[in-house]
């Protein structure tokens, strides 16, 4: 082996490749919801579409997107050789284990918790990436493909809603570890700055994940089937619609 | 025999520079023809390992803990004594001499203790270099203080950790060696005989402590750094595994065996709890400097006080007596380790002890906390204080410490020459193992300094000296002598497993340890020794019919090893009653009651003692035979200490 | 019996003690009752109490690792009732007292778990691993004399006081017993971090960290994931910084040197 290979795939080298997909991962998770908060805008589906229409098409995010998928690649490799390391560190277990006292719970199951994001992510990219990018969808009025539409119908389904929310309820917690963990992996621990990376990264778990389950939750409980607010809806959303159309 | 101590002709100053110069080298390219065992992987084991590898010789290094960083050198708290002068408060080589002599009651060898001042400053130099972290000023410069009562600033130290941290330096330049190459490590091994072939030390027999297998290793030099024999109290501040078993095997192949009672008892020592205790804890000697001594007034509070009926916090001040305050009006809590130690004793003796077991005086810190405040005290002692609840789970801000006198370091050991070989030529001792530098009592922060000492800067000298004479042939394990002192150690294995009695190894054990304790410890009478003698050759009888260790030698065997080291304790007892039989005067360490001026402080006798008393191992049953070694002094005046 | 407090009562306690002959052959837990403890004892003075009981019955004593029993050789290394010497924080197994525990009380003891670690026999585990580590780098290249004066290099207070917090290492391997994933990261990162703040230790600074973790690797010790239980355990406080100065160190090391291999 080369220097290089021996570096990454050594116990702190296959640590960094984790942290470092793992915060391109959190600046990608940045921009998914960032885009995907068109789902609220009230036009029925016209702005999320031609989001979407964009994010399929444009040269320069195709480009990019091979990166994330590298980037969910080696994160879930590593991750799966790190396990199988740590494994075989200890192949005869305790008969008392109170790790409980010790650290906390999230931290303790990086990997259940990854696996779960795993399972939505192959349901995720089936129901919503594969069906734009290679099914026939209707047209919308801009004869762009209407995702929306897909997106609305999913999200009126309670078990890929359940789904959906707690996978945001897993991304949440692995972020919880996962963002303040990275930066200690890469060496960024500094008395200084480590409260400031560990209250941000808290914050970025809990706005991500709420922010993406927000939107099956939103369908689900307060618009019909097109997606259009129902009377039920608490009036603040009413109020909302109209402000942003 | 008449002992040579080698000691160079000349001035003081200049001894150790011109036997640098006299003594013989080993060509370099020879030097990886000799191959020398080191015994024990403490700070003087570890240091001199490491510096005879580097040199180019061939080293084997033993220990029987699991790594060479467990060594009890670790749990030094104080210091290092250097003679430095970083502070310019007036030390000095000829300073740090003198106090060392003094401090050890002249009954040290003035050449070595010469030499260990001057080395001192390179050890400094030393540690630093291998990134050992020593306080240090806002300036970035090293950081001293004064200890023990020294009246120069001259102790380098690493908080409470100095020995850990020193140990861990030297520790690291022996795992250097050792990927290198040029020391072999033997873990877990302990050595359990000297082979001497032609009267020269060739060798040693290890039992491995997990497999249980006899081995037997060949060399050209062997170095003995095993530590001190403290634990011959049974109680003591010492580590558990630590034992007299090498040193004195060695002394039973002709190692002549120096000033066995010179012990030293340290005063502010955690009291026993119980039965159960197996080992006692220090507390810095620091704490003298805030803390009052003191015990209830009379036998009867004090009785109240061991019932529960009294808290001490709720004793008047009329009825305390801070004893030593007013015995010693000049020097009062700080009197030396001695003094206050048997002080202590003598109270506990008058039955006003305090503490459920009545052995134990209290130092009180209630007024250093009125006269400045609870957070001034914790900054100063908070972590011992802390120590303190953890181990007694009551708190010193609120009541006081309850703390009694420990055995804690011996000075005794293998009688050495200027070189450090003992009688047995080829075989050398360093360290606390040695007798050398110390005299009848050691000064604080002085056991780190010799063992580097000895380690890092005078083996690697006067080893050579030894290995120029001896032909670079390869030594092997062929001779007979090897397989007849493994046979030896074997059968000895076999006879602890045989017996099959009824009394446990830590039941002999605390026997011995009680009757050391009650008439050889601080304080001494010829009646008392003398009783101590018929008992402990009874001790020794009733071991070897009644031991009980269960399990084979082929195993991992605890209570095997343990009783080995029981069987040596018990007779190095012997020797040691013998020896404070024999010395009959007071000194340092060594208090023998007949021997006291009028106010019962110690009182030395130069005129017929000023003599290291070696003793010549003669064979199963035989008395022990006394040789002297006359020490001479040049360049101090004997003088009687008084601190009234 | 008890010094500090005559009114203490002695405990009796069930043990479940890990009991193994020897490497070769595998263990399982024994019970054993102890009777009379006194709150006073220290943990290891209740076992010494055990194996007096279990010599005079002709059973073969529990045998476990202690030397010192203040706290600082490293040497005992108890897994107690799920956690690296036992429940009392910033504690080593000798330093914890029974007064911890109530009567009535079922302990679990059991040997630090780690492939890295194997067991000796019963709860005597063989650490050489870290000495290995130790030995791969873990030191200043300097031989005996030579060494300029000890204040020719000026260390500020701050760098030297943070070199020694994590030279306070004991070794005793709680970390690695504590992590979930078997991890050595703690240890080496105290050695690492101590010598790289050092002046005296950055002249061989890229060398040691490349060594010292390749050696680790080979131990066979899992990776850091960051949880901060051997942190949390470790009875001399080595803090989860000294981690991150190592991965860093680690990866400017692997970065700037230039070792090929």
């Amino acid at each position: 082996m080369n220097w290089f290979t021996k570096t990454f795939t050594s116990s702190i080298g296959r640590k960094i490749i984790m942290s470092l997909t793992g915060l391109f991962l959190c600046t990608f998770l940045v921009v998914h919801l960032i885009g995907n908060l068109q789902l609220f805008k009230h036009d029925d589906g016209v702005a999320f579409n031609t989001y979407s229409h964009f994010m399929g098409t444009n040269p320069v995010i195709r480009t990019i997107e091979w990166g994330l998928v590298l980037g969910f690649g080696f994160h879930i490799y590593e991750a799966l050789m790190l396990t199988l390391r740590n494994k075989k560190a200890r192949s005869h277990g305790y008969a008392q284990w109170e790790a409980k006292q010790n650290s906390e719970w999230t931290s303790r199951n990086m990997g259940i918790l990854g696996s779960i994001i795993l399972v939505f992510l192959i349901v995720h990219l089936y129901n919503f990436f594969w069906r734009a990018r290679f099914g026939t969808l209707d047209q919308d009025i801009n004869h762009n493909d209407d995702l929306y539409r897909v997106v609305v119908t999913s999200f009126h389904q309670w078990w890929y809603v359940a789904l959906y929310v707690a996978a945001q309820a897993s991304l949440g917690y692995h972020l919880w570890h996962g963002f303040r963990s990275g930066f200690q992996t890469l060496g960024l621990n500094h008395r200084k700055y480590m409260p400031i990376i560990k209250n941000f990264g808290y914050a970025f778990a809990v706005i991500v994940s709420a922010g993406f389950a927000s939107m099956p939750l939103y369908f689900l409980l307060f618009t019909n089937e097109q997606g259009a607010l129902t009377s039920s809806a608490p009036a603040v959303l009413h109020q909302l619609a109209l402000a942003f159309n | 025999m008449t002992l040579n101590s080698k000691a160079p002709e000349g001035p003081l100053a200049e001894k150790w520079d011109k036997h640098k110069f006299n003594v013989k080298l080993v060509n370099p390219a020879n030097k990886r023809k000799y191959d020398v065992i080191v015994v024990g992987t403490g700070l003087a084991g570890a240091s001199a390992a490491a510096s005879l590898a580097e040199l180019g010789y061939n080293v084997k290094a033993f220990t029987y803990h699991d790594s060479p960083r467990r060594a009890h050198s670790i749990a030094a708290q104080g210091g290092i004594n250097a003679a430095k002068n970083y502070q310019n408060d007036g030390d000095s080589v000829f300073r740090l001499f003198y106090d060392t002599i003094k401090g050890g009651d002249y009954r040290a060898r003035e050449a070595n203790v010469y030499r260990l001042a001057q080395v001192s400053v390179n050890i400094i130099d030393q540690c630093v270099a291998q990134g050992v972290p020593f306080a240090r000023e806002y300036g970035g410069l090293l950081a001293n203080r004064s200890f023990g009562g020294a009246q120069v600033s001259r102790t380098f130290y690493a908080r409470g950790q100095t020995g850990q941290q020193l140990l861990l330096g030297a520790y690291s330049a022996l795992s250097r060696q050792i990927a290198y190459g040029k020391v072999k490590m033997y873990t877990r091994s302990e050595m359990l005989d000297v082979v001497v072939v032609d009267g020269h030390a060739r060798g040693i027999v290890t039992r491995n402590l997990i497999t249980g297998e006899t081995q037997t290793h060949a060399a050209h030099a062997v170095v003995l750094a095993t530590g001190g024999y403290g634990n011959v109290f049974y109680l003591s501040t010492n580590a558990m595994y630590c034992n007299v078993t090498a040193p004195w095997r060695a002394h039973k192949k002709g190692a002549f065996f120096a000033n066995p009672c010179f012990t030293q008892i340290h005063p502010t020592c955690i009291p026993v709890s119980g039965d159960y205790q197996s080992k006692l804890t220090l507390m810095s000697e620091s704490l003298r400097n805030d803390g009052r001594v003191w015990v209830p007034k009379t036998k009867e509070m004090a009785e109240r006080v061991r019932k529960g009926e009294v808290k001490p916090q709720d004793i008047q001040e009329d009825d305390r007596d801070y004893f030593l305050e007013r015995k010693y009006p000049a020097f009062g809590n700080l009197v030396p380790r001695d003094v206050a130690s048997r002080n202590a004793k003598m109270m506990c003796d008058e039955g006003r002890g305090v503490g459920s077991s009545g052995l134990a005086v209290y130092l009180d810190f209630a007024d250093v906390i009125k006269r400045t405040s609870a957070e001034a005290v914790s900054q100063k002692y908070g972590n011992l204080f802390e120590m303190y609840e953890k181990i007694t789970d009551e708190n010193p801000y609120q009541m006081p410490m309850r703390i009694y006198p420990a055995v804690h370091y011996t000075m005794g050991g293998l009688w050495v020459d200027y070189n450090l070989q003992t009688t047995i030529p080829g075989l050398y001792a360093t360290g606390e193992c040695n007798f050398s530098d110390h005299g009848a009592n050691r000064l604080g922060a002085s056991a780190l300094m010799q063992g580097l000492a000895d380690g890092y800067f005078v083996i690697p000298y006067t080893i050579g000296d030894y290995l120029a004479n001896t032909p670079p042939k390869p030594v092997t394990t062929d001779h007979p002598a090897f397989a007849e002192a493994k046979a030896g150690v074997q059968a000895r294995v076999e006879q602890l497993l045989s017996i099959k009695g009824n009394r446990t190894p830590d039941e002999f054990h605390k026997a011995l340890g009680h009757l050391m304790w009650e008439y050889c410890g601080m304080a001494r009478n010829a009646e008392g020794l003398k009783y101590a003698k018929a008992e402990i050759a009874k001790l020794r009888k009733e071991f070897w019919q009644d031991v009980k260790v269960v399990g084979t030698g082929e195993e991992m065997n605890q209570a095997l090893e343990k009783a080995g080291r029981v069987a040596d304790f018990i007779e190095l007892g012997e020797l040691m009653v013998d020896d404070a039989l024999n010395r009959n005067e007071s000194c340092g360490g060594h208090f023998r009651e007949e021997y006291a001026t009028e106010d019962g402080e110690a009182k030395r006798d130069d005129e017929n003692y000023a003599y290291v008393a070696a003793w010549e191992y003669m064979g199963e049953n035989q008395p022990e035979r006394l040789n002297k070694e006359e020490l001479v002094f040049e360049n101090v005046k004997l003088t009687q200490r008084s601190y009234k | 019996m008890a010094g500090s407090n005559p009114n203490a009562k002695p405990m009796n306690l069930t043990l479940k003690v890990w009991r193994q002959p020897n490497r070769q052959t595998e263990g399982r837990i024994v019970d054993y009752q102890v009777k009379g403890i006194s709150p006073d004892m220290s943990f290891l003075e209740m076992l010494d109490v055990l194996n007096e009981d279990l010599l005079h019955s002709g059973q073969d004593p529990v045998a476990f690792d202690h030397d010192c029993r203040e706290g600082i050789c490293g040497s005992c290394d108890l897994f107690i009732n799920g956690r690296s010497h036992g429940p009392e924080k910033g504690t080593t197994t000798c330093q914890l007292h029974m007064r911890k525990f109530s009567d009535g009380d079922t302990i679990t003891i059991e040997p630090w778990r780690a492939n890295a670690f194997p067991v000796n026999k019963d709860l005597s585990v063989d650490r050489s691993a870290f000495d290995r580590i130790i030995q791969a780098g873990g030191y200043v290249s300097v031989n005996t004399g030579g060494a300029p004066d000890g204040n020719e290099i000026p260390i500020p207070k701050e760098i030297a006081d943070r070199a020694f917090e994590a030279a306070t290492c004991i070794g005793c391997g709680a970390c690695v017993a504590a992590c979930k994933n078997a991890s050595a990261m703690l240890f080496v990162s105290a050695k690492v971090s101590q010598l790289a703040l050092l002046p005296q230790g950055q002249v061989e600074a890229k060398t040691r960290v490349e060594n010292m973790v390749a050696q680790m690797d080979i131990e066979g010790f899992g990776a850091c994931s960051n949880i901060g239980s051997c942190a949390a355990e470790c009875p001399v406080g080595i803090s989860l910084e000294n981690i991150a100065i190592l991965n860093r160190e680690f990866l400017t090391a692997k970065a700037t040197s230039n070792h090929l291999a």
